[in-house]
Parts: structure tokens; C-alpha cells; sequence
């Protein structure tokens, strides 16, 4: 099997792979949330023309906020608006003052104060567009902590059930390669899996404005029990022909070669239904969703690719390791 | 052979009927199934989610929060009430422990479905509780009063205020206690058969305001009366509501002095005597547990626990519309672009992968009608990644099938061999997305994450479900029995023919 013979040339991938990871996740950091930071997020669309992005900087300084504003459009109609976590009242503030502003032609009349909502409506001739918020998020900074800490939780403790449950499903395979390595080599596998599409994310974050968030989190985990579920199908395979081979007379790495030979079409075509589902959800989805079913994609693409060139190689690697000592 | 192909029709129709329980639940009017509609979590309805931390470093005059349960509780009931009185339709009010860094730290968690006021649901929620004794109206009688009043929670109907030292350590004005509350124990009656959820009664006609409030309140808690043994409610007041009490007290023998809790009286018991040294107990025909409702009220709605907002987030209902869309597409693209390609590469098995993934997402539907799981965006695509996920085990079963057939198993063997050595595999690959959807679950710190969490996991388990069981007898049910020329066709994949 090809896969098993040049399993340096994927090594490197990988390798290459991961150290741009480390170097995105150092370099640039990860882009949080104000799931994780605490903040505020208004979503406003204006029925008409929209006003200028300075109006609305100007607006929402005007209704009371002290701290950073960032105005970013979204579509044709839209604003969000990030800023540090706000009272309900200076959100209430804001929400009417945005909502009140009239357009004439791209051009807007504001006056709002700081008080509340005192907006002069504007001249004669201005045609006074509608405008909805359509949501608005505000996460202080304890919801932000507990997050944290629950998702670095989660993630140790699906990492080390992963673990415990490898070991114990590949408790009867000890020759020739013992099964805390099956193990090992699957945990390898892994960290690959969740580095890549962090690193990927931090620089998407970077330089597209992509927050980590709750679903992130999310994502990551999935990708944790996806790649594990794609690398434990070959193993199996190994397992079991290990097992029709009672006298060892085939080489170990021929038995492995063997194995990803044979689950090689369902692994592509399982992760391949996955992934069209996930396409479809990104292309069609909400979206909430949409960064979610991204690093999903990634992730999974990545598992798939672990479980048939990382994982079962470096089975063999161990093989010959422990062959050579 | 019949006897698969009787299961496979069977099973056949089975999920047609579990489709029209789908379909039907929707639609209004269709009597005991309307009763199973789709949850929709806010981010789908639109609406108003508020979480609320609970200040419990306060100790207070009532000498500190000691069951953090029962405080927890007692504000529960309070923000409800308050809630329904603001007139929303199925909310939600939840509390919630969790540890952050070390400390836990107590939650009160509001889902409010429509409200886009977010100010005005703050402002609802967000008061004091107020615990006030009333007193009734000049000119009015005690059982007009007590008629009159309908009582929020139907459990604290008849009841007497009376010297503490009078029960506890003069039975003769026990037994006199007795015979008062067997008299209104007549009234009673009444009370409960109109006590109704929180109605639009107009309180201030039927009584006035005494100016004694909660604040003075020193202590509140559940005593057995010595010869009777029924529960009483024993309370204390500090030294300014002593004096107060006694005055009311004084000068209102035979009166109902009401206890309201936020505007709605939570217990109506009428003066004895005069009572002047700030402790008394309020009898009536009570069990321990409604006597203990009344004190823990009468305790934390003398020290509320203190709320302060830590998180609120709003969705327009527009919003919520177009994401319900944009998922329900989402979901059918997904599901028809996974259905060409198992056609085009499994060929007839691939059809019935397509038919089993239908009865798949059709069990998924009314599972979630049935628990109910609250659908949120991030369920269905759960729900959506589900659908590509369910088709692992129908691959991995065919690919084996397949296997088998090349050597030289006849088709029947084939396909029992395929799904005998596949389910090893399916069962040990499911388990981590189990064990990852478990703690996801556990973990999640928002209702988002939960939905997508308990989706998953019911996700992976019914497809385990139906690859093992629908595709294994569908496929059996064909009943072809030689593997050859147009079979073989049928029954290669890929590529190849």
C-alpha cells in the first residue's frame, strides 16, 4: 500500500501542516467572542438606505458609550456593532436612537444625545426609513469566565475518555505492537486534527474577522469524536486481520496496508456524506451556523485524511521501532 | 424470506406512520397528536433570553442565606409570578448551579418566547420583591375579604394570626386556636374552589396598607403545634415591627391581615388577639409542605436573594424566521445532494441507504416532537450533520457486503456476513461521538449548545438503529438469490460495473 511506503512523504505534510498552526495560534492568537470576552452585539437593518458607518459610530458614542465601537456592515441593509458589555439601559438608548434615524439618500440627519433617545427628526423633505434590530447579545463577564473554564473542561475530559476508550477497545491487541500505541498513535492523529482548524481559525480570525465562540468549542469537539471514530474504523480493521493471521506470518506492515486498502473507500465516502451534509449547511444554513459548519468541514477533511495517513503509518513506525531496539 | 419481506412492509409502514405523526402534529385542530408541535428555541421564535446571577454574599437581617436551594427556589417562584403577570407565553424560568473558577456560583435563566422589549421584561423582572402585610379595608367583613381573595397558589386558604406564646405554651388558647381555624375551615372552602392563577382582582379595594413590609421581618420558620400537631409558621419581627405589629394588631382583633408578596397575597390569616411582643404564628389547615412554602416565602421574600444581570440577548423574530428557513433548506439540499450519491455509487443498496436515512430523519422528528427537544439553530445542524453522519454505517455495511460477495458468499450470506462483522466497527466508532456528545451536553453553557448536543447524541444512536435493523431487512427483502448479470450490476458500486 502506497500509503504505508511513503508514509514520510505525509509525515511532512502534516508536520508542515501543524507548524503553521503553532505559528498562526502564536503569531496572531485566537480572535474571541464576546461569548468568551463579554461584550455587547447590536444587529440593525434600516429599511432604506442605510446611514453612513460615521453616523452610526456617532449615534451610539452619542447614546452614552464610552468604551471601543466597532461598526461593521453586514449585507445590503446592516449594521453589528461590537462594543465592551453595556447596561440594559444604554442598550435600550442606543436600539431607539438607531431606529429613529432618518435617511435622505444615503445622507443622514442625527442629533442624538445622550439622554434618552431625544432625536431631532430630521428637515423638511427627509423620508424617514424604518429600521428593526434584529438581535442584540449582551455577555458580561462571569458568563465569559464560566464558559471558559466549562470549555477547557469538556475538552480534557473528551480527550481523556477518547484515550481510556481506546485503550480499553484495543486491550486484546498486544502483538506485535502493544495497545497503549494504537492508543498513542490515535491521540497523534488528533492533536492534529484540532490544531489545524484552530491554527486555520486564528487566521481566519485574523484576517477575516472570525471569532471563536461557543460553537467553535463545539465544532472542536465533534471534530475530537469524528477523528477518533475515523481512525478507530481502520484500526479495527487492522485488529481484525491481525486476528485471521493467527501465525504472524504476514509482515505487520503489509497487515496495515492491507487494512487501509480495505476501508480506504468507506472512510472517503462516510467523511464524503458528512461533508456534502456540511456544504449544504454552509451554503444554505443559518447564519449562526455558517463559521460552524466551516471548521467542521475542515476538521472532518483533516480526520479523514489522519485516519488513512497518519494514524495507521505510524503504527507502523512503532512496529519498527520496537523491531529495531 | 416471507418472513423478512412481512417485517420489511411492516417496518415500511411503521414509518409511515410515524410520518403522518410528523406531518399531522403540525397541523392544528387534529385533537391528541396537535399536542406534540416542534419546541423552537429563541434563536428560531425570536424573543428574549435575560440570565441573572444571584448575589449570595448578602447576609442579611434574617441572619444569612443558609438552603441556597430554598432561596433559589423561593426566586423562582417570585420572577415567575412576575412573568405571568407580564403575560408571555411559555416561558421559561430555569436556576442553575455551576462552578466558575472554583466558586459556585447560583443562576437565574429567563426565556421570555416573543418579547423583543427587552427594557420593559428588565424592568418586570428585575424589581425588589416586596413582602408587605395588609390590612383589610375599613367596613368590609373578614369573609367578604376572604372570598374576595383569590389566592395565587391554592394552599394557604384559612389561617390565624396568634400570639406565638399562645401555642407554644398555653394550651388552653391552643385549643381556642382550634376551634377558630375549624370555623374557617367553612371559608375555606369557598376561597378554593374561585383561587385561580393570578387574576386582575384589585387588591387596594379590598385592603390597605399597614407599613409594615418584609424589612422588618427577623425570622421565619415551621413549628408543629404541641397538642394538635398540625404546622404553624412562627415569625419574629425586630424591634420596630414588634411595635408596629402590636399596634396593628391592637386595634384590628377579628380582621384579615394579609401577607402579599409582590402584589399577590400568599396568605390571609386572620388577627386573634393583640399581639405585643413581635412574635407570632400564623395556623391554618396546612400541610408541612405548604407550611414550609409559606415560611421559606416569608423569608426570602423578606430578604430576597439579589439579582443582577449578567447576560441578555435578543432575537428579532425576522431573524428567527429566516434562520428556521435557511436550516429547513439547508437540511433538504443536504439531504439531496447525500441521496444522489449513494444512488450513483451504491446503486440499489445506495437506494435503500436512501430509503433507511429517510426513516431515520423521519424517527428523528418525532423524537424530537415526543421528548420535546427544544430546536434550536445549532440542532438542526446537528440534525443536518446527523444525516451525513447516519450514512457511515450503511457504508460500512455495504462495503463489507460487498466484500464477502467477492468471495464467492451467495447473496443472501453476503449480506447477513456484512452486517455481522460490520456492527463491530459501527458500534465502536459511534461510541465517541457518544462520549463527546455526552459531555458536550453536560458542558454546554447555553441552550444553543445544548440543543446541538442532545441532537447529536440522539442522532448517532438512532442511526445506529435504523443501519442495523431498516437497511438489513430492506436489503433482505429484496430476496435476490444469485449474484450475477444485472444483480451484480445492482449490487457493485463505484466506478466499476
Amino acid at each position: 500500500m502506497f500509503v504505508v511506503k511513503y508514509r514520510k512523504i505525509f509525515y511532512t505534510l502534516s508536520t508542515l501542516l501543524v507548524l503553521f498552526s503553532i505559528f498562526s495560534i502564536t503569531r496572531w492568537g485566537l480572535n474571541y467572542g464576546i461569548d468568551f470576552k463579554g461584550g455587547s452585539i447590536i444587529e440593525v437593518e434600516y429599511n432604506g438606505v442605510r446611514p453612513s458607518h460615521d453616523d452610526i459610530t456617532s449615534i451610539v458614542r452619542g447614546s452614552g458609550v464610552t468604551s471601543e465601537i466597532v461598526v461593521r456592515p453586514t449585507g445590503d441593509k446592516g449594521y453589528i456593532i461590537r462594543t465592551a458589555s453595556l447596561a440594559s439601559s444604554t442598550v435600550n438608548v442606543i436600539t431607539k436612537n438607531l431606529t429613529s434615524v432618518s435617511t435622505v439618500a444615503g445622507t443622514s440627519t442625527v442629533s442624538a444625545t445622550s439622554s434618552v433617545s431625544t432625536i431631532g427628526v430630521s428637515t423638511a423633505g427627509a423620508t424617514t426609513t424604518g429600521a428593526t434590530i434584529k438581535r442584540m447579545d449582551t455577555v458580561g463577564p462571569i458568563l465569559g469566565a464560566e464558559l471558559q473554564s466549562k470549555s477547557i473542561t469538556s475538552i480534557i475530559l473528551v480527550i481523556l475518555a477518547i484515550v481510556l476508550f481506546i485503550t480499553f477497545a484495543f486491550r486484546h491487541v498486544s502483538k506485535p505492537v502493544s495497545s497503549w500505541k494504537y492508543g498513542f498513535a490515535a491521540i497523534i492523529a488528533l492533536a492534529h486534527d484540532v490544531l489545524v482548524p484552530t491554527g486555520i481559525y486564528a487566521f481566519l480570525g485574523r484576517n477575516g474577522g472570525y471569532e471563536v465562540d461557543a460553537l467553535f468549542v463545539t465544532a472542536i469537539l465533534v471534530i475530537l469524536g469524528f477523528s477518533v471514530h475515523d481512525t478507530i474504523v481502520v484500526f479495527d480493521r487492522t485488529r481484525e486481520n491481525l486476528k485471521l493471521d493467527d501465525h504472524h506470518k504476514e509482515a505487520f506492515d503489509k497487515t496495515v496496508g492491507k487494512s487501509i486498502s480495505q476501508t480506504f473507500a468507506r472512510s472517503i465516502n462516510t467523511s464524503l456524506t458528512t461533508i456534502l451534509a456540511l456544504i449544504a449547511l454552509f451554503f444554505f444554513g443559518a447564519d449562526a451556523t455558517r463559521n460552524f459548519s466551516l471548521i467542521l468541514i475542515i476538521g472532518i477533511v483533516l480526520g479523514t485524511y489522519s485516519s488513512i495517513f497518519l494514524g495507521s503509518p505510524l503504527l507502523v513506525t512503532f512496529w519498527k521501532s520496537q523491531k529495531n531496539k | 424470506m416471507k418472513k423478512v419481506r412481512i417485517s420489511a412492509i411492516l417496518l415500511l409502514i411503521f414509518g409511515f406512520a410515524v410520518l403522518s405523526f410528523d406531518y399531522y402534529s403540525q397541523v392544528p385542530g387534529q385533537g391528541f397528536i396537535s399536542n406534540f408541535p416542534f419546541k423552537l428555541g429563541l434563536d428560531l421564535s425570536g424573543g428574549s433570553h435575560l440570565v441573572y446571577q444571584a448575589d449570595l454574599s448578602q447576609s442579611g437581617s434574617v441572619g444569612g442565606i443558609k438552603d441556597l436551594d430554598g432561596a433559589m427556589e423561593s426566586l423562582r417562584g417570585v420572577i415567575e409570578s412576575r412573568i405571568n403577570a407580564f403575560g408571555v407565553s411559555e416561558p421559561i424560568i430555569q436556576t442553575e448551579k455551576t462552578t466558575i473558577n472554583g466558586a459556585e456560583v447560583r443562576k437565574l435563566v429567563v426565556e421570555l418566547p416573543g418579547v423583543t422589549d427587552l427594557q420593559k421584561a428588565i424592568d418586570t423582572i428585575g424589581k425588589t420583591p416586596v413582602l408587605e402585610f395588609k390590612i383589610q379595608k375599613e367596613g368590609t367583613s373578614s369573609e367578604d375579604v376572604l372570598n374576595a381573595t383569590k389566592m395565587e397558589q391554592a394552599k394557604l386558604e384559612a389561617s390565624a394570626f396568634v400570639g406565638a406564646s399562645s401555642t407554644t405554651v398555653n394550651a388552653n388558647i391552643s385549643d381556642s386556636t382550634s376551634s377558630l381555624i375549624s370555623l374557617l375551615n367553612s371559608t375555606s372552602t369557598a376561597v378554593k374552589s374561585t383561587s385561580t392563577v393570578a387574576s386582575s382582582i384589585d387588591y387596594s379595594k379590598l385592603y390597605s396598607d399597614t407599613g409594615l413590609t418584609g424589612q422588618y421581618l427577623k425570622t421565619a420558620s415551621v413549628q408543629f403545634d404541641s397538642n394538635t400537631r398540625q404546622p404553624l409558621v412562627s415569625i419574629t419581627f425586630d424591634n420596630t415591627g414588634k411595635e408596629k405589629f402590636a399596634d396593628i394588631t391592637g386595634k384590628n382583633v377579628g380582621k384579615v391581615l394579609a401577607i402579599f408578596l409582590d402584589g399577590q397575597p400568599i396568605s390571609t390569616p386572620v388577627i386573634r388577639d393583640q399581639i405585643k411582643d413581635g412574635s407570632a404564628v400564623i395556623s391554618g389547615n396546612f400541610t408541612p409542605d405548604e407550611a414550609r412554602t409559606l415560611a421559606r416565602d416569608l423569608r426570602y421574600g423578606a430578604l430576597p436573594v439579589p439579582i443582577n444581570l449578567i447576560g441578555t440577548q435578543t432575537i428579532g423574530a425576522s431573524l428567527g424566521e429566516n434562520a428556521l428557513k435557511a436550516s429547513v433548506d439547508a437540511g433538504m439540499w443536504g439531504f439531496l445532494i447525500i441521496a444522489i450519491f449513494l444512488l450513483l455509487w451504491y446503486r440499489l443498496p445506495g437506494l435503500v441507504a436512501i430509503v433507511s436515512l429517510t426513516m431515520y430523519t423521519i424517527f428523528m422528528l418525532a423524537i424530537f416532537k415526543l421528548i420535546p427537544v427544544v430546536l434550536t439553530s445549532a440542532g438542526l445542524a446537528g440534525l443536518i450533520l446527523s444525516i451525513g453522519m447516519a450514512v457511515d454505517g450503511n457504508i460500512l455495511i455495504f462495503e463489507r457486503m460487498r466484500e464477502e460477495l467477492a468471495k464467492g458468499h451467495s447473496l443472501e450470506d453476503g449480506i447477513r456476513e456484512g452486517f455481522a462483522r460490520a456492527w463491530l466497527s459501527i458500534r465502536d466508532s459511534n461510541l465517541s461521538s457518544i462520549i463527546t456528545a455526552i459531555i458536550l451536553y453536560f458542558f454546554a453553557t447555553s441552550a444553543l449548545i445544548k440543543g446541538f448536543a442532545l441532537v447529536f447524541l440522539i442522532g448517532v444512536l438512532v442511526s445506529m438503529f435504523t443501519a442495523i435493523t431498516v437497511s438489513r431487512t430492506l436489503l433482505l427483502a429484496l430476496g435476490v438469490k444469485h449474484y450475477r448479470g444485472i444483480v451484480k450490476f445492482l449490487f457493485g458500486n463505484g466506478l466499476k460495473s
